[in-house]
C-alpha cells in the first residue's frame, strides 16, 4: 500500500517532489557489464572479485579490473560495492587481510558480506571500505537489524521474505540503510539455509558453488506403512521448488516511499542486453516517480521492455503478502526470450546517418531491428544496405563481434544497442 | 579423558527418563513457533516439566529459540525468554541476533548457544559469537573433520557437534507442498495434508529420498540418509569436542533411545580404554545400522567428504 512519506519528499513550486531518491544498484559480472550498468543510469554497481564471492561461475574482477572499474564508475559520480558474502572456512582466512586492502586500495565503496569474519576483518584492515549485510544472512526482523546497526555497519540487505509492511517497521525503528531485491532471480530457501548442492553435488553453496538444484524436478510421495504413495498423478507436473524471478516494477512508488535506500536489480551472470534493459528501464520509473510523485503512472511500455530480456516468469514473492502456487514454476524451465541482443553501437555519422555497430547477434538486410539506450527514445527500423568496415556490402552481418555499418533513421550514440524480435 | 556431553532430542516429556537411562547428558526441546526442526513439540507446560524431570536426573535442557524471526514475533520473545529462565532452562539456542539481545535485557545470565545450522564454518565466526554472549557454537554439518578439530583447536566456546541423525538441507519459508497441492487442483488436500508426516521426494538422477515437511517456519528438507559416526568418535574426543548430538528428528522415540544407548558405550569406551573402542566400534556400528528403519540408510555426513566451490 502507498502511503505518502514526508521524510523523503519536499513542496517545491507547489508541487511534491521526492528529494530523497533511492540509489539504484545494479549487477556487473566483468568489465564491460560495469560499463554498460553505470552508461544506462545505475547509481551503484556490485560486482564479485577473484575470491570471497557467491558466484564461483561469474567472471569475476581482477584487482586491475575493479581499479579500472572504479574509475570509469568514478567518472558518472557512481559507486562500486564487492560482493565478499560467502560463510568463509578455516581455509579461506589466509589471505582475506590482503584481499580487503586491495579493494580499499582500488577505491571500492563498499563490500557486501555476511560472515562475521570478513566484516571484523575489514574494519581491522581496510576500515574506509563501508560494510553491507548481505542477503545471505536472512535478515527478517527490525531487532536483528539493530543489532547489526549496533556493530557499527552502514547498510543492510534484508531477506528476501521480508515484505512492504514489514520494510515499512523497520524503517520506522532502525535508523540504517535499507537495500531490497527488486528485480532478478530468487533463492527459494532462506539465503544462507540452503545446503542442497552441497547433499547432491559436493559443491558448496555458501561459498558461491551453488548448482540451483531447486530448480530441479522432483517427485513427491508418502510414506504409508511401508508403502511409497505417489502424490501426483500420471501427466501431472513434478514437484518443484523453483521460484519465479522477482520484478517488482509496479511497486516502485512503494519502495520510495518507504524510503527503502537502494532498490537492488539480482543477476551478476545475465548478459549486457539483460543489464541495459532493465536498468534503463528502473532508472525511467525512479526518475519519473522522485519528479512527480502524486501524478505517476507507471507506462505498459516500460512493464513490456522488461518482458524482452526476461527468460523465466516473474511474480513479486513476499513483497504483498505471502506467495502463493502462482509464484512458483512447475513443468517449466527458463524460455528464450522473446528478443535477442543484435548489436552494440560504437558511433554515429550524423552527416550520412550511417551507424557503426558491433555484431552481437545474427541480423541480415530486411530484419526489423529496435534501437534504445539512455540519450534515445526506443525506435524500430528495418535494416537496409549493410556495409563492412571499408565498404564492402554485405548480405548479412554474421560473425560475432564484426563492425559493420548501415543506415538509421534516427540519430545514436555509443553503448546504445540493438535488438531483434526472436 | 574429558568426556563430551551427549546431547539428544526427546520427542515428548516422559520419553526424557527414559534417555536418561540410556545415558544422555543433556537434552534439546522446544516448540515451532520459535525452534526448528525439533524432534517433539513441547509446550509452555512441557518444558517446565522436561526441565524438572531433566534436572531430576542431573541432565541440562536446551532450548531451541533458533527459527528466523520476522517483526510480528520480536515482541514476545522477551516472554519466552523470561519463562525459560523462570523454569530454569539451561540454556537458549539461537540463530537471529534478536534472540541475543533480548536474551540480554530480559535474562543477561541465561546461557546462550550459537546455532544456525548452516553458517558455522570457520572458528572465527564461533568466537564472534562467543563475544557477543553465546557460551557455545553448534557447527555446520557441512564440515568435514579436519575443519571440526581446527575449529576446536582455535575455539573461545564450546563446539557441539552433530554425530547422528537427519541433517537439514533446505528452509524455505514457502508454503512449498501446500503450493503443489493448490497447483494440482488439490484443494481439499492443502489443509489436511500438508502437516502430514512421511513425504519424501525423489531424486531420479542419484536414487535419492529426501524427507521433506512443513511446518510454522515454512517447509524443510532433509537429508537422504542418517549421519552416523559412532565408530569414528576418537579424534573428537581426544580433541576435547564439547558435545555430540544425535538428533532424533523423523525418527520413533524407540529408535532414539536405543541410539542413545549406544552412544553412550562408544564414548564411554572410546575415553575409558581407546583400544577397547577400536575393537569393539565396528560392533557398535552394526548395532546402530540393525536400528535403522528400512528407508532410512546410514553413512558419514561431510565428515570425511572434500567440498569444492
Amino acid at each position: 500500500m502507498l502511503v505518502k512519506n514526508d521524510r523523503i519528499s519536499e513542496i517545491i513550486d507547489g508541487k511534491r517532489v521526492i528529494v530523497k531518491k533511492p540509489e539504484l544498484l545494479a549487477p556487473a559480472g566483468n568489465l564491460e557489464k560495469l560499463k554498460i550498468a553505470v552508461h544506462y543510469g545505475a547509481d551503484a554497481v556490485f560486482i564479485g572479485g577473484q575470491e570471497y564471492s557467491l558466484r564461483a561461475n561469474a567472471d569475476n574482477f581482477t584487482i586491475e579490473e575493479i581499479r579500472e572499474g572504479v574509475e570509469f564508475a568514478n567518472r558518472y559520480g557512481a559507486k562500486v560495492y564487492v560482493t565478499a558474502n560467502i560463510y568463509a572456512h578455516n581455509e579461506n582466512i589466509p589471505g582475506l587481510d590482503d584481499y580487503l586492502r586491495a579493494l580499499e586500495d582500488a577505491g571500492v565503496c563498499g563490500i557486501i558480506v555476511a560472515d562475521p569474519l570478513i566484516i571484523e576483518t575489514a574494519r581491522r584492515v581496510a576500515p574506509k571500505l563501508e560494510v553491507h549485510l548481505s542477503t545471505q544472512q536472512s535478515l527478517a526482523n527490525w531487532k536483528a537489524v539493530q543489532f547489526w546497526k549496533e556493530e557499527g555497519l552502514e547498510r543492510v540487505v534484508l531477506a528476501r521474505e521480508v515484505g512492504a509492511e514489514e520494510i515499512r517497521q523497520i524503517k520506522e525503528k532502525v535508523d540504517i540503510e535499507i537495500e531490497a531485491f527488486i528485480h532478478g532471480a530468487m533463492c527459494s530457501a532462506y539465503s544462507g539455509r540452503c545446503v542442497l548442492s552441497n547433499h547432491m553435488t559436493a559443491r558448496d553453496s555458501n561459498r558461491g558453488g551453488c548448482c540451483q538444484s531447486c530448480r530441479w524436478d522432483y517427485d513427491l510421495y508418502q510414506l504409508s506403512d511401508g508403502r511409497e504413495i505417489p502424490l501426483f498423478e500420471k501427466g501431472d507436473a513434478p514437484f518443484a521448488m523453483s521460484a519465479k524471478d522477482l520484478n517488482l516494477i509496479r511497486a516502485i512508488p512503494v519502495m520510495i516511499e518507504l524510503g527503502v535506500d537502494s532498490l537492488k536489480i539480482e543477476g551478476r551472470m545475465k548478459s549486457i542486453h539483460y543489464v541495459a534493459t532493465v536498468v534503463s528501464v528502473y532508472r525511467k520509473v525512479i526518475d519519473a516517480y522522485c519528479a512527480d510523485p502524486d501524478h505517476f503512472m507507471i507506462r505498459e511500455e516500460w512493464v513490456r521492455e522488461l518482458e524482452k530480456c526476461a527468460n523465466r516468469e516473474t511474480a513479486p514473492s513476499f513483497f504483498d503478502g505471502f506467495p502463493d502456487y502462482t509464484n512458483h514454476m512447475y513443468g517449466t524451465h527458463s524460455r528464450k526470450t522473446t528478443h535477442e541482443f543484435a548489436g552494440l553501437v560504437l558511433g554515429y555519422d550524423p552527416k550520412t546517418g550511417i551507424a557503426t555497430v558491433q555484431q552481437r547477434n545474427h541480423f541480415r538486410p530486411g530484419d526489423e531491428v529496435e534501437f534504445f539506450g539512455p540519450e534515445i527514445e526506443n525506435f524500430t527500423q528495418v535494416i537496409e544496405k549493410i556495409w563492412d568496415e571499408d565498404g564492402n556490402e554485405l548480405d548479412a552481418a554474421r560473425h560475432p563481434l564484426q563492425i559493420v555499418k548501415f543506415k538509421v533513421k534516427r540519430p545514436l550514440f555509443p553503448y546504445n544497442m540493438m535488438r531483434k524480435e526472436n | 579423558m574429558k568426556k563430551p556431553e551427549l546431547l539428544v532430542t526427546p520427542t515428548s516429556v516422559a520419553h526424557i527418563d527414559e534417555l536418561a537411562e540410556a545415558g544422555a547428558d543433556a537434552v534439546i526441546i522446544g516448540e515451532q513457533r520459535y525452534g526448528l526442526r525439533l524432534a517433539g513439540e513441547f509446550s509452555r507446560a512441557d518444558v517446565a516439566a522436561a526441565v524438572k524431570a531433566a534436572h531430576r536426573r542431573g541432565m541440562n535442557v536446551y532450548v531451541a529459540m533458533n527459527a528466523i524471526f520476522h517483526n510480528d514475533k520480536v515482541d514476545e520473545l522477551g516472554d519466552y525468554v523470561a519463562f525459560l529462565a523462570d523454569v530454569g532452562a539451561d540454556a537458549i539456542v539461537f540463530g537471529d541476533p534478536a534472540v541475543l539481545l533480548t536474551v540480554r535485557e530480559t535474562a543477561p545470565h541465561m546461557k546462550l548457544h550459537w546455532s544456525t545450522e548452516t553458517t558455522a564454518t570457520n572458528w572465527y565466526a564461533c568466537n564472534y559469537w562467543g563475544r557477543k554472549g553465546a557460551k557455545r557454537a553448534v557447527l555446520a554439518r557441512e564440515l568435514n573433520m579436519d575443519a571440526i578439530l581446527e575449529i576446536k583447536a582455535h575455539a573461545e566456546v564450546e563446539i557441539e557437534v552433530q554425530v547422528h541423525g537427519a541433517t537439514c538441507m533446505y528452509q524455505s519459508k514457502r508454503s512449498l507442498i501446500g503450493s503443489y497441492f493448490e497447483y494440482q487442483g488439490k484443494v481439499m488436500e492443502v489443509e489436511r495434508k500438508k502437516y502430514e508426516k512421511g513425504m519424501f521426494l525423489y531424486d531420479k538422477e542419484r536414487d535419492n529420498k529426501y524427507p521433506i515437511f512443513e511446518d510454522e517456519n515454512g517447509t524443510h528438507i532433509m537429508s537422504p540418509n542418517d549421519v552416523c559416526i559412532i565408530d569414528e568418535l576418537g579424534d573428537m574426543i581426544e580433541a576435547g569436542i564439547d558435545s555430540f548430538k544425535i538428533d532424533g528428528i523423523l525418527h520413533e522415540p524407540r529408535y532414539i533411545t536405543d541410539v542413545t544407548k549406544l552412544y553412550r558405550r562408544a564414548i564411554d569406551l572410546c575415553a575409558d580404554d581407546r583400544e577397547r573402542y577400536e575393537r569393539e566400534k565396528e560392533e557398535l556400528l552394526a548395532a546402530v545400522e540393525a536400528l535403522q528403519p528400512p528407508h532410512r540408510r546410514i553413512d558419514t555426513g561431510f565428515f570425511f567428504k572434500e567440498t569444492v566451490y
